[in-house]
């Protein structure tokens, strides 16, 4: 079936079946491959992309679940306000390993900042929670949000 | 070959490039030459427009080489960190073999800095003495009087980019030994502010992984696999497949263990291969569970041992155990971990028009699948090439002795048209049920004291599954019998206990098994660290200046010894915040020494919290501080993550766990804080990737055993603690 998708400010006609997860219309179908698989069930965070500003595991979204709305993937970050302060404080700190999960460590980010600009230390983690890092870069995400609320409240 | 051109050195470089300048080494000593085709495997090229390309031998998993390689190239050549960019280099191991490993190219055992230490300074301090003679002749100056500094060729008034000269210098002959930069003049190596240089790239999602790879046309190949290891294939039905949009088809894999489904894309092979039905032969396949494996561990424990590790008086040392004014003993028992690295196995290959081999894959040993592939394709080397991406985490994982992905994806290639290059993707479920543990292992250990609290006699048993044995890696460990991988920093640890007697038994390899981030270290570090804390209790004496007894004679006692007292200063030891206890724990592996400081807070019945871990570490001189501390960062988190709740169990010989649900990853809130302070050195560069897990976990059995509660089974969590 053919559905329109919306995703970094363009719109896709993508042939798809109903149940078709989101992740691999984004990866397989328009070769955006920032966005990424790491379990599949919604437990690692991995596949984060926004709908509609939201943070979302792309991985349990399905593609007739996403039409009308705007997907916005890591790509797109670096256009974003709360995104560019993210990735300026994530390469500040350093704070990627193999780098694999920050996509989607990066989209949460952005997430919690646009819904509470100053986070504490506890927020952060609580919010960030579902974002597995198995290179365990953890010290380094909760640095970087907070470093990232800094640049964003100068 | 990924490279970096995102670097500000770059941009500025759009004239036609004119000349290249390539330097290495060849099997018979420095190298360089004027153009690729004279030189094809260089570990740094420099061309006309001064554009810098360090080639990284090792591959990128997180670890840093990609960074630190290229730190030392910099630093040589006098360039800044802006001004160079990296390489993967091409599977050769006549030049990008790993020092440590012989003729083979690979990482591995936190070897990448140490063996390249010298390899690649000397490439970058031959460039810039070419460069430089060739700008001396030019200016008619002496070239003693010149350096490169900031990507400048400077001296006798004079000053001019490095790709002016590169012409001219690729006729000048290496030198075999050039000068190396005193580490007075080092302005990159040691700088705490230096940066990945991979950092950009993998926050805009640009970075390419192995599984980031769309070959035109390929086709996505995913396994049927058996549900307990060892099963055969007997038949299939994929009828039910075909109603899957993008379905290609299904064929067993030529050696029966599963069935390889081929789609248009990875979620219609998903699909596919839930649709098909297969028929196993299962009579040789693997029926214990673990708790059989652990019966077999334990009761190997209590036989004596088949193998005398350290050729010691084992009845005489029984003897002053036994005799001893007071005895601590206990029994460990560690169970099967995946490694999980977070990006699931995965590689492309495909054949080219001359009916050349390529593989894409982030390949931890190239030699490994570079080797096997000539066999599978009856091909000579030169016409198999592997493309190295970058890596997902690894932990071991994608290095295995039989190259079993990339022969997996080979073997699901191989018997096709090959007209579609063949992308093998491996789901989280694949990866937790696939195999490839760390070793089920078990120790006992009996310390006895006298009435002093000195430790008289250290009687140390192991048994557990061999990495090694039956490998094609057998040869590297194991010697008379012993696999040192599963005995390793027991008898050869720098404690000077007396009268220690280790003695090993192998036990069946229930599933396969691997090295695990640092190895056997994972469970020796467990065991000593634990034992030591044991032993200072029973002898009413302070831990950390009960080990210090121990520290003596050898200059690894005394690196050793710098940690401890470095972290028990650091982590405030005897001086927790109120409410907290500590554990402390101290480790050599992979030539470099860690000591940890584990503070908790919380009780074992209403959920332990871990407030902050400190960190001390000697890995010889920081070539990247930073880069140092992440590692040690993540390796706390990796060790201390499992020994809290991971485990993989057997039940009739199929895996039980199958994804991060039920094999819970450490998560942000699980550690607060984490502090790493490095010991100055001047002592060549060590491992860092591995050594700072093996303290992680024992150093926080000891604080949890202030609570009373001695934790010698892992996981902590279903052995009586609870975490917040
Ligand atoms: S891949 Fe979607 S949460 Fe893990
Ligand atoms: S950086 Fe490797 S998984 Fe997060």
């Amino acid at each position: 079936m053919a559905i329109s998708l919306k995703l970094n400010g363009e719109t896709h006609s993508v042939d798809a079946e109903p149940g078709t997860p989101l992740l691999w219309v984004i990866r397989d179908e328009l070769k955006l491959t920032g966005t990424k698989f790491g379990c599949g069930v919604a437990s690692c965070g991995a596949c984060t992309v926004h709908m509609d500003g939201e943070p979302v595991r792309s991985c349990q979204t399905f593609i007739e679940d996403v039409e009308g709305a705007e997907i916005t993937t890591i790509e797109k970050m670096e256009e974003d306000k709360v995104g560019a302060a993210v990735q300026q404080a994530w390469r500040e700190l350093d704070v990627v390993q193999c780098g694999y999960c920050q996509s989607g460590q990066i989209m949460s980010a952005v997430g919690l900042l646009r819904e509470n600009a100053t986070p504490s230390a506890e927020e952060v983690d609580e919010y960030m929670y579902g974002n597995a890092c198995r290179c365990a870069t953890y010290q380094r995400i909760r640095a970087g949000v907070l470093r990232a609320s800094e640049i964003l409240e100068a | 070959m990924t490279t970096n051109l995102s670097r500000r050195g770059f941009l500025k470089s759009a004239a036609a490039v004119t000349a290249v300048l390539y330097v290495g080494a060849t099997p018979d000593g420095a190298a360089a030459a004027s153009s690729s085709e004279a030189m094809l495997n260089p570990f740094v090229k420099i061309d006309s427009n001064g554009q810098i390309i360090a080639i990284i031998k090792h591959f990128e998993k997180g670890q840093g080489p990609a960074t630190g390689l290229s730190t030392l190239i910099a630093e040589e050549l006098g360039v800044t960190m802006d001004q160079i960019g990296y390489e993967f280099a091409p599977s050769n191991p006549e030049v990008y073999n790993n020092l440590f490993f012989g003729p083979f190219q690979g990482t591995g055992g936190s070897t990448a800095m140490a063996n390249s230490w010298m390899q690649y300074r000397t490439a970058g301090a031959n460039a810039r003495e070419m460069l430089i003679k060739a700008a001396a002749k030019a200016w008619e100056v002496d070239a003693s009087g010149l350096d490169i500094q900031g990507g400048l060729i400077i001296g006798n008034g004079k000053s001019s980019p490095l790709g002016d000269f590169v012409a001219a210098a690729a006729q000048i002959a290496p030198s075999e030994t050039p000068r190396l930069r005193e580490a007075s003049e080092w302005k990159i190596i040691g700088n705490e502010s230096t940066r990945r240089l991979d950092s950009p790239i993998k926050v805009n999602g640009q970075a390419k992984f192995g599984m980031d790879v769309h070959l035109p046309n390929q086709m996505v190949v995913m396994i049927k696999r058996t549900p307990q290891r060892g099963g055969l294939v007997a038949g299939f039905d994929d009828s039910a497949a075909k109603d899957v949009k993008g379905y290609i088809m299904a064929m067993p894999l030529p050696t029966n263990h599963g069935v390889a489904v081929y789609a248009d894309n990875t979620w219609a092979a998903m699909q596919a291969r839930n649709a098909i039905d297969v028929e196993w032969d299962m009579s040789a396949a693997e029926t214990r569970s673990s708790v059989e494996i652990r019966d077999e561990v334990m009761a190997a424990l209590e036989a004596a041992p088949v193998y005398n590790v350290n050729q010691a008086d084992r009845t005489g040392i029984a003897g002053a155990v036994d005799s001893a004014a007071s005895l601590v003993e206990k029994t460990f028992y560690f169970p099967l971990l995946a490694h999980a690295p977070m990006e699931p196995m995965n590689c492309t290959i495909e054949q080219t028009a001359e009916g050349d081999i390529v593989l894409h894959d982030g390949a931890q040993m190239p030699t490994g699948p570079h080797m096997a592939y000539q066999q599978i394709f009856q091909l000579p080397p030169e016409k198999i090439h592997i493309k190295t991406m970058l890596a997902g985490g690894s932990f071991g994982r994608r290095a295995t002795p039989d190259a079993d992905y990339q022969v997996e994806a080979a073997l699901a290639f191989v018997d096709t048209d090959r007209t579609r290059p063949v992308k093998l993707v491996w789901d989280r479920e694949d990866d937790i049920r696939g195999g490839y543990y760390r070793p089920a292992t078990g120790h006992k250990v009996r310390v006895g004291l006298d009435t002093d609290g000195n430790i008289t006699a250290w009687e140390h048993q192991v048994a557990g599954q061999s990495i090694m044995k039956g490998t094609a890696f057998e040869a590297f460990s194991v010697k008379d019998g012993v696999d040192h991988s599963t005995v390793e920093g027991l008898a050869d640890s720098p404690y000077a206990i007396p009268n220690m007697a280790v003695g090993l038994t192998d036990t069946e390899k229930a599933t396969s098994v691997l090295w695990w981030r640092s190895v056997g270290h994972t469970h020796t570090a467990y065991v000593m660290e634990v034992m030591m804390d044991m032993a200072a209790k029973a002898a009413g004496r302070d831990p950390v200046a009960f080990r210090l007894a121990y520290l003596t004679g050898s200059k690894d006692a005394d690196r050793k010894a710098a940690v401890l007292k470095l972290a028990a200063e650091k982590g405030n030891w005897g001086a927790p915040a109120a409410g907290n206890v500590q554990g402390i724990a101290v480790h050599k592996s992979f030539g470099s020494f860690v000591a940890e400081v584990v503070e908790v807070s919380g009780t074992p019945v209403d959920g332990i919290q871990i407030e902050k871990v400190t960190a001390a570490v000697d890995c010889g001189i920081a070539v990247n501080p930073d880069v140092i501390r992440a590692q040690t960062e993540g390796a706390i988190g990796y060790g201390i993550g499992h020994a809290m709740r991971d485990q993989i169990t057997l039940d009739g010989g199929a895996v039980e766990q199958s994804n991060f649900p039920d094999y819970e990853p450490l998560r942000i809130s699980d550690i607060k804080a984490i502090e790493t302070h490095i010991m100055p050195s001047a002592e060549a560069p060590t491992g860092i990737g591995e050594p700072g897990t093996p303290p992680s976990a024992p150093a926080l059995a000891n604080a949890i055993a202030q609570l009373d509660v001695q934790v010698a089974e892992l996981p902590m969590s279903e052995n009586g603690v609870s975490f917040a």
